[in-house]
């Protein structure tokens, strides 16, 4: 990438950040009082899907870990929410709980993998295979002797009873799907702003030079392994907060942490462009609208247009939507200048 | 222990390391010698199972349409998916991996549509078989045998044939080869074929055990890419000694605990051994072995 001047960078990542939170205000304050209270409540799961998106644009687009398994801490960030929610009959602790479950799974997968200097692909297999793990076990544990407290994991039909967020303090005062959905476009733009910055940092920068040369990153000093482990642990966490979001306004299954998901994060975050935030984002959205749209036809099974569309893209747009987009604008501009 | 319960327990465990056997090879080509990322493999599966019930409800004969339709018609599917699609993709791996997905979904959708979410099978031949004091299915045994007898024909192929002479040499280099007078895409479309017509063929042999679904896929593709990458890179060896291990713990973790946790033993088993053997088995051990 071409370095701007300083001035200009800084105005840049400002106007990124000042437009993030106007987008989020708006679809805050905007969304729920334009949709019924189903839609409502599809959007809240596609926001949360959004910010599981964003954890891998992150660890994937700027840590170079293609990580297969984000849908486990995804997961576990939902059943730990779960499970502490049963037990304590009360969300509140429950959120800490929620977010350091997958963010400590993450820094113990970390540090098998980068530790133990273990290559691209085998890194894509052992997180696809801890995520298959979870999943063959989370479907087992029917039946009464599975249960955790008062919290019962419910094998295949997961946990329906997963009680949505409350307020802080007051067990009895569940919030309303609106302030769920609220709560959720908060945390994606939260999540976002705290990517930009942390990307901004040195500790982000070293991230990134480890990706373009590991060996170079190594040889002036950084120890690749810590970095890679900071920002694999910092993708954990966000995959944590968008299973709580998901957890609390649908519920927690086995699903959570299938196949179909690991596959769709990384489907997300191509479609929209690799080395950006805001395009896995994009992606996501529109990759679950279409999904939604698909699904009300009826002649034609959703998951037909769905292969077909993501096999024109890979033959089409090899970069993904929104560096696609920023190219065709970018030659835009230059030929009005000419 | 008695006698004739250990040799069950070992007859299944020979049965477990036969089916991982046989669903791998066709990944073990595309993904093992090509490198492309095949997640249609599952639904690669899933055609050679369904050509075969088609074959057989067409009044076939039962081995002609296991043996011989599924991969016929699996091995033309896979022809004009490399013309269409993957030759586009040498090189890209990640890409190579969504657009099969996107393949993968695209054929269980239309099958779907074709032939509705039901289980449908045909019951296996062979009927059963006593060993000392208790019976096992003849058509496990053939099931062992039939994987023998693919990796022996493979190893014949690629070992002493110039066509797999002329597949390995490719794939190592193909700039190479290509100086030499070989047309490297020919033999990627011919390759991909191949390996497509290995994957109907494991359809074509499983589906009398699991029956046949839209979505069987699923079920296979995880253990055989996770077989298949344990092995490293000499596919046959590697595919082989892959299948022994995790089919063997695979078996006794079942025959100890319930078949879910014995799959859980089989991955983890897997991770500790990529944390050992990063480069997979033949990384290590019968290093230049096919």
């Amino acid at each position: 990438m071409r370095a701007a001047p300083p001035g200009i960078e800084r105005r840049q990542y400002l106007l990124e950040i000042g437009g993030a939170i106007a987008l989020a205000a708006a679809a805050a304050i905007g969304l729920p009082r334009a949709l019924e209270l189903f839609a409502v409540i599809n959007a809240t799961v596609f926001v949360s899907l959004a910010v599981l998106a964003l954890s891998l644009a992150l660890i994937w687009g700027f840590g170079g870990i293609l990580c297969f398994g984000q849908a486990a801490f995804f997961g576990l960030g939902g059943y730990a929410y779960a499970v502490a929610a049963l037990n304590l009959s009360d969300t509140t602790y429950a959120v800490p709980i929620a977010l350091l479950v997958p963010t400590a799974a993450a820094a113990a997968l970390g540090y098998v993998m980068f530790f133990g200097r273990i290559s691209d692909v085998y890194m894509g297999v052992i997180t696809l295979t801890v995520t298959l793990i979870l999943f063959n076990f989370s479907n087992s544990t029917a039946g009464d002797e599975w249960r955790i407290g008062a919290a019962p994991l419910g094998g295949f039909n997961g946990i329906p009873s997963t009680p949505p967020l409350n307020v802080p303090g007051q067990p009895g005062a569940a919030l309303p799907p609106e302030a769920i959905f609220r709560i959720a476009v908060a945390c994606l733009a939260l999540c976002y702003i705290l990517a930009k910055l942390v990307l901004r940092s040195s500790f982000g920068r070293v991230v990134i030079a480890i990706k373009e040369n590991e060996l170079r990153a190594e040889l002036l000093g950084y120890d690749a392994r810590l970095y890679k482990l900071g920002i694999f642990s910092l993708g954990g966490f966000m995959a944590g907060i968008a299973g709580l979001l998901f957890a609390s306004c649908v519920f927690v299954s086995p699903t959570m942490f299938s196949l179909s998901y690991s596959a769709q994060i990384i489907i997300w975050v191509m479609v929209g462009g690799l080395g950006t935030l805001a395009g896995p984002i994009i992606g996501c959205i529109l990759l679950q609208m279409l999904t939604t749209w698909a699904g009300t036809l009826r002649d034609i099974s959703p998951s037909v247009i769905l292969g077909v569309i993501l096999m024109l893209v890979v033959l089409a747009l090899p970069k993904g939507l929104l560096p696609t987009a920023f190219a065709i604008a970018g030659r835009l501009r230059r030929g009005d200048r000419r | 222990m008695d006698v004739d319960l250990a040799l069950a327990v070992l007859l299944q465990a020979l049965t477990g390391i036969g089916t991982l056997v046989i669903i791998s090879l066709g990944l073990a080509v595309i993904f093992g010698m090509m490198r492309v990322i095949n997640l249609a493999h599952g639904e690669f599966l899933m055609l050679g199972g369904y050509s075969a019930i088609l074959a057989v409800k067409a009044g076939a004969n039962i081995w002609i349409g296991m043996l011989l339709v599924a991969p016929v018609v699996v091995g033309a599917v896979g022809f004009v998916v490399e013309r269409v699609l993957i030759r586009h993709l040498y090189g890209r791996m990640i890409d190579t991996m969504l657009a099969t997905w996107g393949l993968s979904l695209a054929l269980i959708g239309g099958v779907t549509m074709i032939f509705g979410n039901s289980v449908s099978g045909f019951s296996a031949p062979l009927g059963s078989v006593a060993i000392g004091g208790f019976r096992t299915s003849g058509y496990s045994l053939f099931l062992i045998g039939a994987a023998a007898a693919l990796v022996v024909c493979i190893w014949l192929v690629l070992r002493f044939t110039a066509l797999g002479l002329i597949a390995r040499g490719t794939m190592q280099n193909p700039d190479i080869a290509a100086t030499l007078g070989v047309s490297p895409a020919r033999v990627y479309a011919i390759t991909f074929t191949i390996g497509a017509a290995l994957s109907g063929l494991a359809g074509g042999l499983i589906a009398p055990l699991s029956g046949v679904v839209p979505t069987m896929g699923a079920a296979y593709i995880a253990k055989a890419f996770i077989t298949v990458i344990t092995g490293g890179s000499a596919i046959l060896a590697g595919t082989l000694s892959a299948s022994v291990l995790l089919g063997a713990v695979n078996t006794v973790g079942t025959f100890l605990t319930t078949p879910v946790l014995g799959e859980v033993v089989l991955l983890i088993v897997a991770i500790v051994l990529l944390r050992l053997l990063p480069r997979g088995i033949t990384g290590r051990f019968f290093r230049g072995a096919l």
